[in-house]
């Protein structure tokens, strides 16, 4: 198991201080409400409180006469085409179900009427003054009910899928299909053992610290300018465009620094509301969802119930996996089609070692729910805890050690993944991973439950992990390199810094291209009328595309400045070569500076010293991740301690391996908190109890126990300097570890979704 | 209604109403590093020093700040200096919308104890929230600043 050779690097692979490290930690201001002006009109959405409802009236006259209310829109006043506010690259698979403001609302917290207001005081004022009649209909309020229920989401005619992909709102199914590999039936039954399972995982939230908050204006041209907490400006300037009925030419979309996005932030949730204000007005608007709206209102996990049936052998090993996934993509369809897919491709080729056959079907549905969105994980953390759990279950079966069950049926590097879309794992640790995994946590000795007396009880679980590295044939990275006057540089890119440090570690892989600083790049993103384009950060994808991205302009931008050289010493390209700090003639030694080269290209120069690099990939190589939980049990109260949480990451060769650790304890305390405390429930009328940091608990740091994160390598060819991703998969080991420790202490299963000490106790009432 | 107080070592003077919350005076001076991470007073990130001690200002009225000291951010940049730089050794910065509220309190708790273990340190900050890092981080970063001031 020998780790592949990589040359030593100079700025990848080492742990730089984020760019913006000083700044955030000082409390400058960075963010859209700091650096915005404070005179832009306050936009407040008034909100149904019915799961579904038509607006049968709605008089705003006497809340318009409040003193500094500027107007009031409702459904009558809106553009009345269709569009997705999910952050994909067109045509997205999304369908276009909505309206900025639709006469029929469909979850209790959907938009009724938008209050533009000179401050907040007067918007909320006129808020209550609004009066709505509505005619309240019979809701989906369980998605186990939604497929052909009586009560459609979306009985609109111009509902409009950009993809067919298998969806029919009369049905209120927003996509399905069934996908298959081999001959399941026919080797489940030859099987020693066949399991079947089901598992329930909620629409959890993302819960980043700044909610959504744009602030729009016209700019010096009369051009929309957008100011947004966003990981998508491209995606978000073509959304305004559709919803608005403006054309692209006249928006621009920007971001400054972003308080946390795990996702949320791929959905144009706020950004549509003061726009149309700006549009409407002229003037400068301003929204910031309350917590309560962030809660309520936002773009949360797929609720995913999945049905496992797994056969094996009486020697462990896993033979076949049929797999059903039934989504709750809520009211509205943002990334429904897509995340689902995620659960199965991203879950089963961990066996890739023992499985001969795998068949996946799945549903998803519309609910009067809130519409789920993009939440870090992306399906894969729902799939992999019904596909991690039921090989728990089956390791408990068999009376055999989970990891060297695993160690039996696990893809191992070279393999070809039928289950991934037939790509093969160049790059592969996860066997290593587990290795590692094993000895660092002391598997051997606290694998064994034991009772600590008065009640307690301790015991150890485990899980594995992949993901994605990119969407493969989609995502387009770019960038910008260009040679500033001092012989430093200037990297533009359209990738969304969202606190994951990726201006940073950018910027070392052009500081290892150009053999320089990194204190010598200077970073700037995003914003749709300077940057080259990008998807936006998602998918894990900015690591490893636009990575690449900036590879390749590297390579590109030397190529200029050795001709730029090459001129000022009267020689020929092929005579010169880039060097640290400048270009050498290889045949006298003769060496020009990037000084005196910048300044040349400002003096009678022709050829350009900036370089534009675009790259996509046509495969997406997963990263491995093994997590081993050990939790102390009350089994009078159900209360579950984390005492240690140590996992082993492979995203290839990290570029920045304190970021990347980061990444890994967050994800996990992230993970921590959908398994023990995040819970997501609504009342029988569908309003959500779950509205606040009151009910919503997420974890503190007295929640999450010890973290321990390491990492093993492995080489990835097709990535920059060998990196995969590393962004998503850290956040899907701890629910499958934890509720099999849960399982070892009490003896009992949960199969949903958060476990929390009620159920527990519940579980182990006599 | 007028209130005085003395804000970052400054005297100033507001006119605020009745129902205004001292979050949102604050930002009104100029002082951004105060944040809004809920309405419910579960987060931390709107902390700073009301008399040397750490408050919510979501929490408070502005009225009630009258006539005495509040301390930001923006005027402990030398004291959080001292320590802020582990902290972004470790990366544990993140997206930093929770920073300056962790970064008062955590200035708060050094004051009150400067030599705290990993409990208490854990038990200080408890009521800042942080939803990028994971919490270790920060703390490995606190304590590499305590080995250093030790060394």
């Amino acid at each position: 198991m020998e780790q592949k050779k990589h040359r030593e690097y100079k700025a990848v692979n080492k742990s730089f201080r984020k760019k913006d490290s000083m700044q955030l930690l000082h409390g400058k201001p960075v963010y859209t409400a700091d650096v915005t002006p404070d005179d832009a009109l306050i936009v407040k959405i008034l909100r149904s409180p019915h799961a579904n409802a038509i607006v049968k009236s709605i008089k705003t006259d006497t809340a318009k006469k409040v003193p500094g209310v500027v107007d009031i829109y409702t459904w009558e006043d809106v553009p009345k085409n269709r569009f997705a506010i999910a952050g994909q690259t067109y045509p997205e698979m999304s369908p276009y179900d909505r309206l900025i403001l639709d006469r029929h609302v469909r979850f209790a917290g959907d938009a009724v009427a938008l209050i533009a207001a000179e401050d907040e005081k007067s918007a909320l004022k006129a808020m209550r003054m609004i009066k709505v009649e509505y005619e309240v209909l019979d809701a989906v309020l369980d998605f186990r009910t939604a497929l052909d229920n009586p009560a459609l989401v979306h009985p609109e005619d111009d509902w409009f899928p950009p993809v067919q992909v298998g969806g029919d709102p009369k049905r209120n199914l927003v996509a399905s299909d069934c996908e298959y590999h081999g001959d399941v039936d026919a080797i489940l039954e030859d099987c020693d053992i066949l399991l079947e399972r089901t598992y329930h995982t909620k629409a959890f939230n993302q819960t980043m610290m700044e909610t959504f908050t744009t602030y729009t204006s016209l700019d010096r041209y009369g051009r929309l300018h957008v100011i947004s907490s966003t990981q998508i400006v491209f995606h978000t300037r073509r959304i305004l465009s559709a919803a608005l009925g403006i054309p692209k030419s006249k928006i621009r979309v920007e971001k400054p620094r972003i308080g946390g996005g795990f996702g949320a932030k791929q959905t144009a949730v706020c950004e549509v509301y003061p726009a149309f204000v700006t549009i409407k007005t002229g003037r400068p608007a301003r929204i910031t969802y309350t917590r309560e709206e962030a809660q309520i209102a936002g773009s949360p996990r797929h609720e995913m119930e999945i049905t496992v049936r797994l056969g094996a052998m009486n020697d462990g090993k896993i033979r076949a996996v049929d797999f059903y996934t039934l989504s709750n993509t809520g009211a509205y369809g943002e990334h429904g089609p897509t995340t689902v897919g995620l659960s199965a491709h991203k879950s089963l080729p961990l066996y890739t070692g023992g499985l001969e056959a795998h068949r996946f079907k799945f549903d998803v549905v519309y609910t009067n729910h809130q519409a789920s969105g993009a939440y870090r994980g992306y399906g894969a953390t729902q799939g992999i805890f019904a596909m991690e759990s039921i090989v728990n279950e089956l390791a408990e079966h068999l009376n055999m050690d989970p990891t060297v069950l695993r160690d039996k049926n696990m893809l191992k590097e070279g393999m070809l993944m039928p289950a991934y879309y037939g790509q093969i794992a160049e790059a592969c640790a996860l066997d290593r991973c587990m290795q590692h995994c094993r000895e660092m946590f002391d598997w051997e000795h606290r694998y064994p439950v034991r009772d600590m007396g008065g009640g307690k009880v301790r015991a150890a679980g485990v899980a594995m992990a992949m993901q994605g590295s990119c969407i493969d044939f989609v995502d387009v990275g770019s960038a910008t390199i260009k040679l500033s006057d001092d012989g430093t540089y200037n990297l533009i890119i359209g990738a969304a810094d969202m606190g994951t440090g990726c201006d940073t570690i950018l910027a070392q892989m052009a500081a290892e291209c150009m053999d320089c600083d990194v204190d010598d790049i200077a970073v700037f993103g995003a914003d749709t009328d300077v940057s080259p384009y990008d998807s936006g950060s998602y998918a894990s994808s900015t690591t490893y595309i636009t990575g690449k991205a900036v590879e390749n302009a590297c390579t590109e931008l030397k190529k200029q400045i050795c001709a730029i050289a090459a001129g000022m010493m009267e020689g020929e390209e092929e005579d010169v070569e880039f060097v640290k700090g400048g270009v050498r003639h290889i045949g006298s030694g003769q060496f020009i500076s990037l000084q005196d080269i910048s300044y040349k290209v400002q003096l009678g120069n022709s050829i350009p010293a900036v370089a534009t690099a675009s790259h996509s990939s046509p495969v997406s190589p997963p990263p491995y991740m093994v997590g081993m939980v050990e939790i102390e049990l009350d089994k009078l109260t159900g209360q579950v301690e984390i005492l240690d949480y140590m996992a082993v990451v492979d995203c290839g060769i990290p570029i920045n391996p304190a970021l990347a650790r980061i990444q890994a304890e967050g994800g996990i305390v992230q993970g921590i908190g959908h398994t023990l405390f995040e819970n997501v429930t609504y009342d029988e009328k569908g309003k959500p109890m779950e509205s606040s940091f009151m009910q919503y608990k997420i974890p503190t740091r007295l929640d999450m126990g010890n973290l321990k994160v390491e990492f093993e390598h492995s080489y990835e060819p097709t990535g920059p300097f060998g990196a995969k991703s590393i962004g998503e998969i850290v956040i899907n080991t701890p629910a499958p570890a934890i509720a099999h420790a849960i399982q070892r202490a009490t003896g009992v299963w949960h199969r949903e979704l958060p476990i929390t000490p009620e159920m527990i106790a519940m579980s182990l009432v006599e | 209604m007028e209130i005085k107080l003395k804000l970052n070592g400054r005297a100033v003077t507001g006119s605020v109403d009745a129902d205004t919350i001292l979050l949102d005076f604050l930002r009104q001076k100029g002082c951004l590093s105060v944040k809004r991470g809920c309405d419910t007073s579960n987060c931390g990130l709107c902390t700073v020093l009301m008399d040397g001690k750490p408050i919510l200002s979501c929490s408070m009225l502005a009225a009630r700040a009258d006539g005495h000291e509040i301390y930001t951010l923006e005027g402990l940049q030398e004291e959080a200096a001292e320590f802020t730089g582990f902290i972004a050794d470790q990366g544990a910065d993140q997206c930093g919308f929770c920073n300056p509220g962790f970064v008062m309190n955590t200035i708060a708790l050094l004051r009150e104890n400067p030599d705290p273990s990993d409990d208490e340190i854990r038990a200080f900050l408890a009521g800042n929230l942080c939803r990028c890092s994971g919490y270790e981080g920060q703390l490995r970063g606190i304590r590499t600043f305590l080995e250093s001031r030790r060394a």
